[in-house]
C-alpha cells in the first residue's frame, strides 16, 4: 500500500471543542480520511509504516 | 427415519435455511469499483469486490469482470486475471495469488478448535489457458497461522472444471472471534521456491513458508497469453459439495457493503443538510451509510469547491454559492456514519442557519472497510 502523506485533522466543535479523530492520507495517490481505528487496516498500515519509521504523521493545522 | 425426523434434520442444519455459503459474492456478480482495472503489479481489491490479488514481482495484470462462464450452471460472470506484461523468470520470493478475506466472526459456526469442529468442502469453477498443477489453500490467520491446501490439476486447456477441496476440520486451533482478518482462501498461481520447496499441508498445520504451493509447477505470468477465470465458490460446512447457491443481487450487494459501498450522487444532488457554526465560516452535516461496515471505514470525497464534479457546502444567506473555496474534512467515522466538516469558507451566513452539502456533477462518495 502506498502512502505518500499523512496529517492529522483537527475539528472544532460547535461547543468549541478541539478534537482529532481522522487522518487525511494519500493513498495509492488518492486522498482519502482514515478513521484512527486499528480495525481500519489503512489506518493500521500508517501505524505499521509510522513505526518503520517510513511515514511521519504531519500535525493538525 | 420418518418424514418428520427428516425434515426436522433439514431445518436443523445450515444448508436448509439458505446461507450455507461462508463466500460472499462467489458468483462475481457485484464489482462496484469497477469492471475492469490494468496495470497491476501489487494487487488488491479494483474490480469485482471481495477478490483481492497479492501480486510480488510476478508480472503485469489486469484483472476484470468478465462474462466467461461455464455453461448451465445459472453463472453470468467470472473473475478473470489477464496477464500483460510476463515475467518467465521468477525469483524465489516472488509470488501470484488470488485471496479471498473473511472476518473470524463469520466462521465461528465450523466450531475450529474444539471436539465438535465441522468439516466444510470449497468448491468453484476455474478455466485457464495453462494447464498443470494448482495449489488452492485455507488459511487461519492467526499468532501461529495454520493452513490446509489441496493440490489440483488443469489437464484441459480453456476449459471450464470444477474443483472440489474437502477441508478436514482442525480441532486444534480456533478462529478468532472478531472483526478482523481471520480466514484465507488462496489460489496459487505462481510462486517462486520460497514458496513451493516444502511439503503441502494437505491437512491443517502450522504454517511454512516453503510448503505454502509445494507442488505447484505452473507460472501463470510466465506468458502475456495467460489468463485465468474463476466463479462459482462456495465454502459450506459438510463432505460433499453442494449446488451453488444463487442468490438475488441486492442481497449480494448488501454482503459486499460491509466492506465497502459507493455512494452516488447525480448532478444537484443534496448530499445531507447541515448548519452553520464557529464564528460563521465552518459547517457540520452527517452522512449515512448504506450499510453498517465491518469498521470504521476509509471515506474518500470528490474534490472540494465550486467547479464541476466537485462536492461543496452551500449558505442559506443570498447568493446560496461560496464566494471563496473552503475545506471539507471527515471525521467522527463510526462503522454507520460520519460527518462532513467545512471549514475556511467566508461567506457561510449566520450560526444556526442551515448549509447543504452540494454535488455540482455526478460524483462519487466511496466508503471501505476492507480486510
Amino acid at each position: 500500500m502506498n502512502i505518500t502523506l499523512a496529517k492529522y485533522i483537527k475539528v472544532t466543535t460547535p461547543t468549541d471543542e478541539e478534537i482529532i479523530n481522522s487522518v487525511k492520507a494519500t493513498i495509492s495517490g488518492v486522498e482519502s480520511f482514515v478513521p484512527m481505528d486499528e480495525a481500519n487496516t489503512d489506518y493500521a498500515e500508517i501505524l505499521r509504516q509510522v513505526a518503520a519509521g517510513t511515514l511521519t504523521i504531519a500535525d493538525a493545522d | 427415519m420418518s418424514k418428520a425426523a427428516e425434515l426436522a434434520a433439514l431445518i436443523g442444519g445450515q444448508k436448509a435455511l439458505g446461507h450455507k455459503n461462508l463466500v460472499k459474492n462467489g458468483a462475481m456478480v457485484v464489482a462496484q469499483r469497477a469492471t475492469s482495472a490494468s496495470g497491476d503489479t501489487t494487487g488488491t481489491v479494483r474490480t469485482v469486490d471481495r477478490m483481492n490479488p497479492e501480486i510480488s514481482s510476478a508480472g503485469t495484470w489486469t484483472q476484470s469482470q468478465s462474462t466467461d462462464v461455464p455453461s448451465g450452471q445459472g453463472f453470468v460472470n467470472s473473475y478473470k486475471l489477464d496477464c500483460t506484461t510476463a515475467d518467465a523468470s521468477l525469483s524465489a520470493g516472488d509470488v501470484l495469488i488470488v485471496g479471498y478475506r473473511m472476518e473470524g466472526i463469520e466462521l465461528q459456526r465450523l466450531n475450529y478448535g474444539t471436539s465438535g469442529a465441522k468439516n466444510t468442502v470449497l468448491s468453484f469453477w476455474v478455466k485457464t489457458n495453462k494447464t498443470g498443477n494448482y495449489v488452492v489453500q485455507f488459511q487461519n490467520i492467526r499468532s501461529t497461522i495454520r493452513t490446509c491446501s489441496l493440490l489440483y490439476t488443469v489437464s484441459s486447456a480453456n476449459t471450464w472444471q470444477k474443483v472440489e477441496f474437502p477441508i478436514p476440520a482442525d480441532t486444534a486451533a480456533t478462529f478468532d472471534n472478531d472483526n478482523l482478518l481471520s480466514g484465507i482462501l488462496y489460489w496459487w498461481l505462481a510462486a517462486g521456491t520460497d514458496w513451493t520447496s516444502g511439503t503441502l499441508n494437505t491437512t491443517w498445520a502450522d504454517r511454512v513458508n516453503a510448503n505454502n504451493a509445494a507442488g505447484l509447477n505452473v507460472n501463470l505470468a510466465d506468458s502475456t497469453d495467460n489468463e485465468w477465470y474463476i466463479t462459482g465458490i462456495q465454502l459450506e460446512e459438510g463432505d460433499v459439495a453442494t449446488a451453488f447457491e444463487h442468490e438475488d443481487f441486492g442481497t449480494t450487494l448488501a454482503k459486499c457493503q460491509r466492506y465497502f459501498e459507493n455512494i452516488e450522487f447525480a448532478n444537484g444532488s443534496v448530499v445531507t443538510v447541515g448548519q452553520v457554526y464557529s464564528s460563521h465560516t465552518a459547517a457540520a452535516a452527517p452522512l449515512r451509510f448504506k450499510v453498517t461496515k465491518r469498521a470504521a471505514p476509509t471515506v474518500t470525497l470528490p474534490p472540494t469547491g465550486r467547479n464541476t464534479g466537485n462536492i461543496n457546502f452551500l449558505m442559506a444567506s443570498a447568493g446560496y454559492v461560496p464566494t471563496s473555496d473552503g475545506s471539507i474534512a471527515v471525521n467522527f467515522i463510526s462503522v454507520d456514519s460520519c460527518t462532513l466538516q467545512a471549514s475556511g469558507y467566508n461567506t457561510f451566513g449566520a450560526n444556526g442557519d442551515a448549509s447543504w452539502v452540494y454535488m455540482n456533477g455526478a460524483a462519487t462518495i466511496t466508503v471501505a472497510a476492507e480486510l
